[in-house]
């Protein structure tokens, strides 16, 4: 499965965590294409996760979706991971609502805690946050919690 | 059911209304659903979560390893040794640690005890909106039998803080395999009788068949889990798919079902406790002696790394995706919750459906609004 992403995409980065899991990252101007592969030509059928790290020694943010298989056999246990780096000053990625509908509100919780903007998303309204909330984006990690 | 206030009247017609379900309502849980009506039918909707949004994963920077077991099960108290479990499995798995083969059936137990009584509340809850007390009063009771056994293994009646990296906090009592395998005989038969006067009823088949239908191909899409996708006719359960502690050690079935509708979703809870009785059974006969904890320290390090631990919790994928930097601390800590996956269905069923409908479609998808907030 690596080997198929390699070939396919020269430039991203595939990395094993562990038997069974997949990390694969790529560039924001490349993802779309990668997770259309994934989705079409491997097999990976829906969303499990969207979860963003902030690098904050590299200025940068992270975004991480893991994708899984409930439909293709034999595949039922393994996860990719497509992710992407963006810069930490201007936060701007693809949305992929369109290759996983079920990405919408995992993306808008991402953004909202991060302060990553995902173009093309339908909605970048707060939705765990209050309406009024005005202050940085909470999951980073120059945020400081009330009281800390 | 709050009425909308008047700036909420759409400006453009005077036919559609907006109308608030939540948050403080009972029947919708700390949650809101904007609904768009035209009279007696439900033209959209949109879910409006976040009302009980505690900061988990960001409370989980700040604690450390251990410090963080006690926080994390708060979001999930009906199910709080499955949402627990996948966290140990991340921690477990960055360390290293071989878990003890007794802690494996104790966690085992414990998330099967809970998976009982998550469902117990969730088919109660579900029955009261169908119109049927019965199965409230029946759901709630039997449950406290289950948090009964639970309460012996774990100490407490419903957050246990049990399950902890590197096995679990302590062993059960002697002679408790006994109680337990009399609670399982004693739940077959009763399950049998929810099974007559609950699921063959047919004011009830009436009222919640063919009600929120959700395709196959659209579950798998919206990302649905759990019970959502099992009665959209997708077998997919990680306890057989990815087994985890030691669950390739049992003999059970995933119950799956076609039709995809509201009774199918209750359904299929009914026929997964079934299995649940069925596992703890052999996990009490078939429990080996020996050590059930690895003695980590008070604050374990944790080598630097990244992990994605998945689990099948009540309500479907509980997931962790843990980032070390080799402090005490965790650098990340993402918590995706079953419910939060399903919130996409809601929107999607809840559309061109009457009124009367919707608390037996939103309490059907089983979804738990603390959950999806964390």
């Amino acid at each position: 499965m690596a080997a198929a992403i390699t070939r396919n995409f020269p430039n991203v980065k595939v990395d094993y965590a562990r038997e069974r899991r997949l990390k694969v990252t790529a560039s924001p101007s490349e993802i779309r294409d990668v997770a259309l592969f994934t989705r079409d030509q491997l097999g990976f059928d829906h969303i499990s996760a969207v979860s963003g790290v902030d690098w904050i020694a590299s200025n940068e943010f992270e975004v991480v979706y893991f994708v899984g298989s409930v439909s293709k056999p034999g595949y039922e246990d393994f996860v990719i991971a497509v992710a992407e780096r963006v810069a930490r000053d201007d936060p701007v990625v693809l949305t992929l609502i369109a290759v996983w509908p079920g990405a919408e509100y995992h993306e808008r919780e991402t953004h909202e805690m991060f302060g990553i903007n995902f173009k093309g998303h339908p909605s970048n309204s707060h939705l765990i946050l209050p309406e009024d909330w005005n202050d940085m984006p909470p999951l980073r990690k120059d945020y400081v919690s009330p009281g800390r | 059911m709050i009425l909308a206030t008047e700036s909420e009247f759409s400006p453009d017609s005077d036919r559609i209304m907006s109308v608030s379900l939540g948050p403080q309502h009972p029947g919708a849980g700390h949650f809101r659903i904007r609904l768009w009506l035209d009279g007696d039918y439900l033209v959209r909707s949109e879910p409006d979560p976040g009302y009980v949004h505690r900061g988990e994963e960001k409370m989980g920077e700040y604690r450390n390893y251990t410090q963080n077991v006690p926080h994390l099960e708060r979001p999930v108290i009906l199910d709080s040794s499955n949402i627990l479990l996948p966290y140990a499995l991340a921690v477990d798995e960055l360390m290293g640690n071989k878990v003890p083969d007794r802690a494996q059936y104790l966690r085992v137990i414990m998330a099967e005890a809970n998976r009982i009584i998550s469902h117990m509340y969730f088919l109660g809850i579900f029955g009261y909106f169908a119109g049927h007390t019965t199965m409230i009063t029946w759901g709630m009771g039997d449950r406290d039998f289950w948090i009964d056994l639970a309460e012996r293994i774990g100490g407490a009646r419903v957050t246990f803080a049990y399950i902890i990296p590197g096995g679990v906090r302590n062993d059960m009592p002697g002679g408790l395999a006994e109680k337990g395998l009399k609670t399982c005989d004693w739940f077959d038969k009763r399950m049998d009788e929810y099974e007559k006067i609950f699921f063959r009823n047919p004011l009830v088949l009436g009222r919640t068949e063919g009600v929120g239908v959700l395709s196959r191909e659209d579950a798998i899409a919206l990302g649905a889990t759990g019970t959502v996708l099992r009665a959209s006719g997708v077998k997919h359960d990680l306890r057989r798919d990815e087994p985890y502690c030691c669950y390739d050690d049992f003999d059970f079935e995933i119950p799956s079902l076609n039709s995809g509708d509201s009774w199918a979703r209750a359904y299929v809870a009914l026929l997964e406790m079934r299995e649940s009785v069925k596992i703890i059974r052999q996990a009490f006969k078939q429990m080996p002696a020996g050590p059930v904890r690895l003695k980590l320290g008070p604050q374990p390090r944790v080598p630097a790394g990244e992990t994605y631990a998945r689990t099948e919790a009540a309500r479907g994928e509980m997931s962790y995706h843990l980032v070390s930097d080799g402090s005490p601390r965790p650098y990340r800590l993402k918590i995706g919750t079953p419910s939060f996956k399903n919130l996409a269905v809601l929107p999607h069923l809840l559309r061109n459906v009457h009124v009367a409908d919707i608390p037996l479609i939103y309490w059907g998808l089983n979804y738990w609004p603390v959950e999806a907030d964390r």
